[in-house]
């Protein structure tokens, strides 16, 4: 029924299991209490605003960082007993950390030098991974002297070309432009199919996350505020700070009557929602692409249109109400000044718990 | 903006006199007659032909080889020693530069007649060992109690350089290394070597620069016959009173020294950067 479980059964035995991780930097909790699973072949995205703790969960892992409580298993086996370098984890580091030293050829061979692989097959391997990144013909190229998005592409093929269990990415697509940066997100997620290998990737860019990912965690201020699909995520908040993170929304309070019965802006709507409690406070999310634009008489709320923007693919509204502004997106134009009606469809509703803070 | 420009003047008048009009001179002095006058000058090229005779080339060569002994006991010992402070705490390792640099505070001389005493025949060290039945050793005015003395005196010059280089290194660059599978030795050899390569080279360029230009030291660790490039120019200009020799041997010391500086510079990895 719900995407997310169909997704679970094709997903396969856990790799990582971190239990209730906690991290501080002197008297500062940076992370409070991570619980999370990540499997084989996942593509799992941490996503949250800038401090919330992304990096300090990859540097974790990768073995950078100690955890001050909690465990981290790699296949149930405790990762803080193994050094960072016989980890089977690969890190694209957000800062890049191309060794000045090295060519770029060299940068990405590094880790395969340090087994001692054949040349041959090294040679092989850097000119492949040198060409997925589209970076053939640099091979010589000094990497200082490289641009942002080329030294970004350098990192994520020599993190690549050793073909980890685990890659973790720190927001590897950051200094990219945005057709560069599309591509790149196409590249990564083929390779990561072809390859089977688990991503652990970390963006603060929504779309990113949602177009990419099997299953995002969104993070704020140290702690997990929701587990799900790109689809749950968007379609089922658990909460304001996920519904205002990822997309636009409009969140209003309103009081859940009965199963599938809610009511807000003294109108009751017919949602897809239960399971809550009668009467009990909730809020609700509606994104402004589910919000339809209706003749004034077939309304469930009525506005004014007050605002007129072009967004591109549509037009970004602000209908007034009595009670408040509702931000609506769609392709059809109205002219600014005029009356009009709002439907919602039940499953355009979506029902939330208040947050307790 | 141009307004401050005037006020670089005062230093110009003064490099002039305290650097351009004394190179003038040597130059002068090193390519004319000693029985020159001001006004009748003669030109010669005899004190460059001078120093190609096997008593003058056997000091120049003495000197490269000290000079290169010196440097690599330096560099064998101060890149350790820097290595471990870096890896102290903040605070000890201010506590651990300023006892390096310790020695610097000292008068040269002082220093110097030190190591005679521990040094000499019946020093102290000879005593101790006579003490423990070993016997005494011939150490002083040997190439040994020279090398002890410059390398005592130059450590700090190799050490600092090193140590400033290791504690402004990346650090990410050693995750990225042990990220990528290299282990402690691998991530020394193959990042954090190459990484304090600037200052390593600059410890060189200096110990070796200071070590064959220097003649206390020489002087009196290793005794009155004991002749290096610098206590030959002294000799020159103080005891045979021959400038125009003296001049020469500056010269061509100077030209050593420039030499090898543009060498340096050229294998330091952070002026090709900039290229
Ligand atoms: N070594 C450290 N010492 C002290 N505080 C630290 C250290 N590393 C991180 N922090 C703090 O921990 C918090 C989380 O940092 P982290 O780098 O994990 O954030 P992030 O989610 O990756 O952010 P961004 O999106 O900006 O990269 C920040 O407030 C940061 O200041
Ligand atoms: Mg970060």
């Amino acid at each position: 029924m719900n995407p997310y479980y169909i997704k679970e059964k094709k997903v396969s035995n856990t790799i990582i299991e971190i239990k209730g991780l906690t991290k501080n930097f002197d008297d500062q909790q940076v992370l409070r209490g991570i619980d999370l699973n990540i499997h084989e072949n996942e593509f799992l995205t941490l996503l949250g605003p800038s401090g919330c703790g992304k990096t300090t969960i990859l540097r974790i892992i990768a073995g950078f960082e100690e955890p001050s409580q909690g465990e981290v298993l790699f296949s149930g086996e405790d990762l803080t007993k193994i050094p960072s370098y016989k980890r089977e984890v690969n890190t694209v580091f957000q800062k890049y950390s191309l060794f000045p030293f090295l060519n770029v050829y060299d940068n990405v061979a590094f880790g395969l030098n340090l087994k001692k692989v054949d040349k041959e097959i090294i040679h092989e391997k850097v000119t492949k991974m040198l060409g997925l990144v589209g970076l053939q013909g640099f091979e010589k190229r000094d990497v200082t002297l490289l641009s942002g998005g080329q030294q970004q592409r350098v990192a994520i093929a020599r993190a690549l070309v050793n073909e980890p269990k685990v890659l973790l990415l720190d927001e590897p697509l950051g200094a990219l432009d945005a057709k560069l940066r599309k591509e790149m997100q196409t590249e990564l997620k083929k390779i990561q199919q072809e390859v089977g290998i688990t991503f652990i990737f970390v963006t603060h860019d929504q779309e990113e996350a949602l177009s990419m990912s099997d299953t995002v965690v969104v993070l704020n201020d140290g702690v997990i505020q929701q587990i799900g699909t790109p689809i749950d995520i968007y379609n089922e908040p658990e909460n304001r700070f996920v519904a205002n993170f990822i997309g636009e929304s409009n969140i209003i309070e309103g009081t859940m009557l009965d199963d599938c019965l809610v009511k807000f802006d003294d109108v009751e709507f017919v949602c897809v929602d239960k399971g809550f409690k009668k009467n009990e406070e909730i809020e609700v999310v509606l994104r402004p692409e589910d919000i339809k634009i209706v003749d004034l008489k077939d309304g469930q709320l009525r506005g004014k249109v007050v605002s007129e923007v072009f967004k591109g693919v549509h037009y970004e509204y602000i209908v007034q109400t009595d009670k408040r502004d509702y931000k609506v997106h769609t392709t059809e134009f109205y002219n600014l000044g005029i009356e009009v009606g709002m439907r919602l469809d039940p499953d355009d509703i979506h029902v939330m718990y208040t947050m307790e803070y | 903006m141009k307004h401050f420009k005037k006020l670089i003047n005062p230093y110009i008048v003064w490099s002039f006199f305290l650097i351009v009009v004394p190179l003038f001179l040597i130059v002068l002095y090193s390519i004319t007659k000693g029985t020159s006058t001001l006004v009748n000058i003669t030109f010669t090229p005899e004190h460059f032909k001078k120093i190609f005779e096997p008593v003058y080339l056997n000091v120049f060569f003495k000197s490269l080889q000290l000079g290169i002994i010196t440097t690599i006991v330096c560099l064998t010992l101060g890149y350790p020693m820097a290595y471990i402070i870096s890896k102290a705490s903040e605070s000890v390792q201010g506590i651990l530069i300023l006892l390096v640099t310790i020695p610097m505070w000292i008068n040269t001389l002082l220093r110097t007649y030190a190591w005679i005493s521990l040094l000499s025949d019946n020093g102290l060290i000879n005593r101790l060992l006579s003490v423990m039945g070993i016997a005494p050793a011939h150490m002083m005015y040997t190439d040994f109690s020279v090398i002890m003395g410059l390398v005592c005196d130059l450590m700090p010059f190799m050490v600092i350089p090193i140590h400033t280089s290791l504690t402004k290194m990346d650090h990410s660059l050693v995750e990225a290394a042990a990220d990528l599978g290299a282990n402690k030795v691998q991530t020394f050899t193959k990042v954090i070597l190459k990484l304090s390569l600037p200052g390593v080279i600059s410890g060189i360029t200096m110990v070796f620069l200071l070590s064959i230009s220097t003649f206390v030291i020489p002087k009196l660790l290793g005794g009155a016959q004991y002749t290096l490039i610098g206590n030959l120019i002294e000799q020159q200009f103080i005891s045979i009173g021959d400038w125009n020799f003296g001049s020469a041997i500056s010269l061509i010391l100077a030209l050593i020294i420039i030499a090898l500086m543009r060498f340096m510079n050229k294998i330091d990895p952070d002026e090709k950067g900039g290229e």
